[in-house]
């Protein structure tokens, strides 16, 4: 017929050669994405270094397929190299706040693999809430979740996250937060967070993690130890954020140990002693770690492949704060512009789409640490009802 | 449907437990609705006058709701769904109570604008499921606007055909019935809002010369602006048009719109300009558009339908009807405005606190909580002119993806702020039970 479009030779299969076998690893922050697709008359060829780069390019490819009036695919010659910018590209869920389904986080997976983002950092655990069921301290979800039978995340559900997550290409990098944002460690592990004081005796509030008894530092191995089993990514999220020093202020024995150490009146220091000895001992697990910026601001002896996580934003302040970190010779992660869960009315896209991580003062061996990024989604306003409306 | 909402998603059912043997506390076995009134109103439609007032008498062996009216029924068989919980054996407990119980206004209602995004009728009708479980009482739909007109309508199915979204992004006769029969069902009146003479651009994709084609320097540009008041043919169309609109639809009630009326186009086109002259409206654009306003509402009067009106028709002087009611959304001292409509013997609907396409982060409900739509000046007989309000959710951002969680439960702050005494005011009990009603709802 006249006006029949003139069809080349229908593409009936697109090849897909991945140079490097490693179909049944796990991704890693020096994984390879880049790939390389050509589509011409006949042939479609997807070829990529790596499984993770060959996962990008059929995401690229789904794109590219269109379907006309007459219900026919079709898809324009092409020829596509790509590669990412940056290699740590995170979405953060909080699971704490609100628990969410495994079928929420599942779909939230599949969401962020259509959007190339390759690393889900779980904040599992927070003040609200306990819903990993550890095996070594089973009290922690059965008394700290929400609700110990509906409200938890067995082992084989943690498993399965990590294997959804890695047949996308996804790291899962795991935040155990400490020595703040606790609380809802307390009722399960007497003894490990802080006892508060009104003048002399307790008053039956607890604070951040006890950081000057032994037994702290005994429960921190044993837990880490697990949890490094469970999580199979090279780095820990460590957390070290936001620590209220007014229980320890309050605490007796506290106020004799800050005497006894030489650390005066300031609390940084003693915030930086737990600290520095929870990274030793994730050391020497043989795992790296994410810590949030407080831990580099309060001056904390880091590992040099410690990634800063940096968060807070006044203002534009956070390119400075990049800028100190990464010339620290320490890499960074940024997250300060892209909280999620801040919403607003209107196209609120634009504003995160519009920020440059590289806007910063710095020779280009500091602006190579700037590793990525991690939007994030708090969960204080976000539970299934609202979770994916709200991030995508 | 109010027996599955109370028994229906049983902690027993779904955890397969048997119940204890008896209690030894007394038993409910039955709630007795009784409707008073010589005629319920059970095949009837709501009205802004009906009666939704209701008496609930908890008490062992037999419950009893009495109502004037089948509305009142309604409101307080959702009120004893409220007071039956489950506790963790299975069994369903309520406390004895004496509950007498009526709105503090009697227009209580959602905007939802179907014109920006088109929302699929299953949305719709879960929206309205959700007013119901809030006492809303009116479904204000904002059907058609510049971006789309999904409206089919029987004597100018052009309107849809050119001017919605697509083929299948439209409401049929059918599905327009079963909208107001659902609300029916769950007292809700339906207010359909056809907005001119602006935020017409969609009508004139399928209605050949309805809008004022736009001049720039003598020459037409190609480009529309508001519906053109000048012709004859308009107000022709419009009288079809709102004789449709006026048996389709069987509230006593038509929204006209007649807010945001771009004067620019009309100034530019020189038929207009002439016809300003010629009646003597100088340069004031604002007479034109009352003008127009005024021809509307006497079509629609004689169809024997009250007509509700944004606030700029109220504002730009146009006469009114003595019982048009006068919706006020501009946030910008709307108290003042509040005085100003009342004061000049108009009833007055709010809105302007309760735009919830405004979202924020955080507790904003709590915004809006707070609203004392009372707190405007004026004299007990003015404040009497204040029949309600109505939380807004514009479209421009919402769509079936996103509507139900970006609604409620803040829309519920709405709904207690409009039912519930003026005295209801502390937000710390508000969110204790709007913590347990959220959950409830879902």
């Amino acid at each position: 017929a006249e006006n029949e479009p003139s069809w080349e030779t229908p593409c009936a299969s697109l090849l897909v050669y991945v140079s490097t076998p490693g179909c049944d690893g796990f991704p890693s922050l020096d994984s390879s994405e880049s790939y390389k697709l050509s589509v011409s008359k006949g042939s479609m060829l997807l070829s990529a270094e790596t499984i993770w780069g060959a996962l990008r390019g059929l995401e690229t490819f789904s794109q590219l397929v269109g379907r006309d009036e007459n219900g026919m695919y079709y898809i324009n010659e092409t020829e596509i190299v790509d590669f990412p910018r940056f290699p740590h590209r995170g979405l953060l869920l909080d699971t704490s706040r609100h628990y969410l389904p495994l079928k929420a986080i599942l779909e939230t997976l599949d969401v962020m693999a259509y959007n190339k983002f390759n690393v889900f950092h779980w904040h599992i655990v927070d003040d609200p809430s306990f819903p990993y069921e550890s095996s070594t301290f089973p009290e922690l979800s059965k008394q700290g979740a929400f609700n110990a039978m509906t409200h938890v995340y067995t082992a084989s559900d943690v498993r399965s996250v990590i294997e959804y997550a890695r047949l996308r290409g996804i790291r899962v990098i795991a935040e155990f937060d400490t020595p703040g944002h606790t609380l809802s460690w307390g009722p399960g592990a007497p003894g490990l967070l802080t006892p508060c004081y009104v003048g002399q005796g307790p008053s039956g509030v607890y604070g951040p993690i006890n950081p000057i008894v032994n037994s702290t530092y005994q429960f921190v191995t044993s837990l880490f130890q697990e949890i490094s089993a469970v999580f199979p990514d090279f780095y820990l999220h460590l957390g070290g954020d936001e620590v209220d020093f007014t229980c320890w202020k309050s605490n007796p024995e506290i106020r004799a140990f800050m005497v006894q150490m030489g650390l005066g009146q300031d609390y940084k220091k003693l915030e930086s002693f737990y600290i520095q000895r929870l990274l030793d001992i994730v050391s020497s697990l043989g795992k790296g770690y994410i810590v949030w910026q407080e831990v580099f601001d309060n001056d904390v002896k880091l590992r040099p492949d410690t990634v800063i996580h940096v968060w807070k934003e006044n203002d534009l302040q956070y390119l400075n704060e990049i800028a100190n970190v990464t010339r620290s010779g320490y890499r960074a992660l940024l997250s300060a512009p892209w909280y999620l869960n801040r919403i607003s009315y209107g196209q609120d896209w634009i504003k995160a789409y519009k920020v440059e991580p590289l806007m910063f003062e710095g020779v280009p061996e500091q602006k190579a640490l700037v590793i990525g990024g991690e939007a994030c989604m708090w969960g204080e306003y976000v539970d299934v009802t609202n979770l994916t409306p709200r991030l995508w | 449907r109010y027996y599955e909402y109370i028994f229906g998603h049983s902690r027993r059912r779904t955890w397969g437990r048997w119940p204890l043997a008896a209690r030894a506390e007394p038993e409910l076995f039955q709630l007795q609705v009784v409707i008073e009134a010589g005629d319920p109103g059970c095949d009837r439609h709501p009205q802004l006058a009906s009666s939704e007032a209701y008496h609930l008498t908890v008490t062992e062996p037999v419950a009893i709701l009495k109502a004037p009216e089948v509305w009142g029924a309604l409101r307080g068989l959702e009120t004893f769904s409220q007071l039956v919980h489950e506790d963790d054996y299975g069994s369903f407990l309520v406390n004895e109570s004496e509950i007498n119980d009526f709105p503090r206004f009697p227009h209580r209602g959602v905007l939802l604008d179907t014109s920006r995004h088109y929302l699929p009728l299953k949305s719709i009708l879960t929206n309205l499921d959700a007013m119901a479980f809030n006492k809303f009482n009116v479904l204000h739909w904002h059907i058609v606007d510049d971006q789309s007109f999904p409206y089919q309508s029987i004597y100018f199915p052009e309107l849809s055909d050119k001017g919605a979204y697509s083929s299948n992004l439209i409401y049929t006769p059918t599905d327009v019935r079963l909208v107001i029969e659902y609300a029916r069902l769950r007292g809700i009146r339906v207010i359909p809002e056809f907005d001119t003479p602006g935020h017409t651009q969609s009508w004139g994709k399928g209605q050949k010369d309805l809008l004022t084609p736009c001049y720039n320097g003598g020459q037409p540009t190609g480009s529309f602006g508001p519906v053109n008041p000048v012709w004859n043919t308009t107000y022709n169309f419009m009288t079809k048009f709102f004789k449709e609109i006026s048996s389709v639809f069987p509230d006593e009630f038509i929204h006209l719109g007649g807010d945001e009326v771009d004067f620019s186009c009309w100034k530019s086109n020189p038929e207009v300009k002439e016809f300003m002259k010629k009646q003597g409206f100088g340069i004031d654009y604002a007479k034109l558009e009352s003008y127009y306003v005024q021809n509307i509402l006497d079509i629609v009067s004689s169809y024997k339908k009250g007509q509700m009106v944004w606030q700029e028709v109220f504002d730009h002087k146009a006469q009114l009807k003595p019982d048009t009611v006068v919706q006020v959304w501009m946030a910008n001292n709307y108290a003042r405005e509040l005085s100003r409509v009342t004061g000049a013997g108009f009833t007055a609907v709010l809105s302007a606190p309760w735009y919830l396409d405004y979202i924020s982060y955080g507790q904003d409900w709590k915004k809006y909580y707070s609203v004392e739509p009372l707190n405007f000046p004026g004299s007990e007989e003015q404040k009497k002119l204040l029949i309600g309000g109505e939380a807004c959710l514009w479209g421009e951002f919402v769509d079936a993806t996103n509507l139900t969680p970006r609604l409620w439960p803040r829309a519920s702050a709405v709904g207690e702020r409009l039912w519930s005494s003026s005295n209801v005011t502390n937000l710390q009990d508000a969110y204790n039970r709007l913590t347990n009603h959220r959950c409830r709802m879902l």
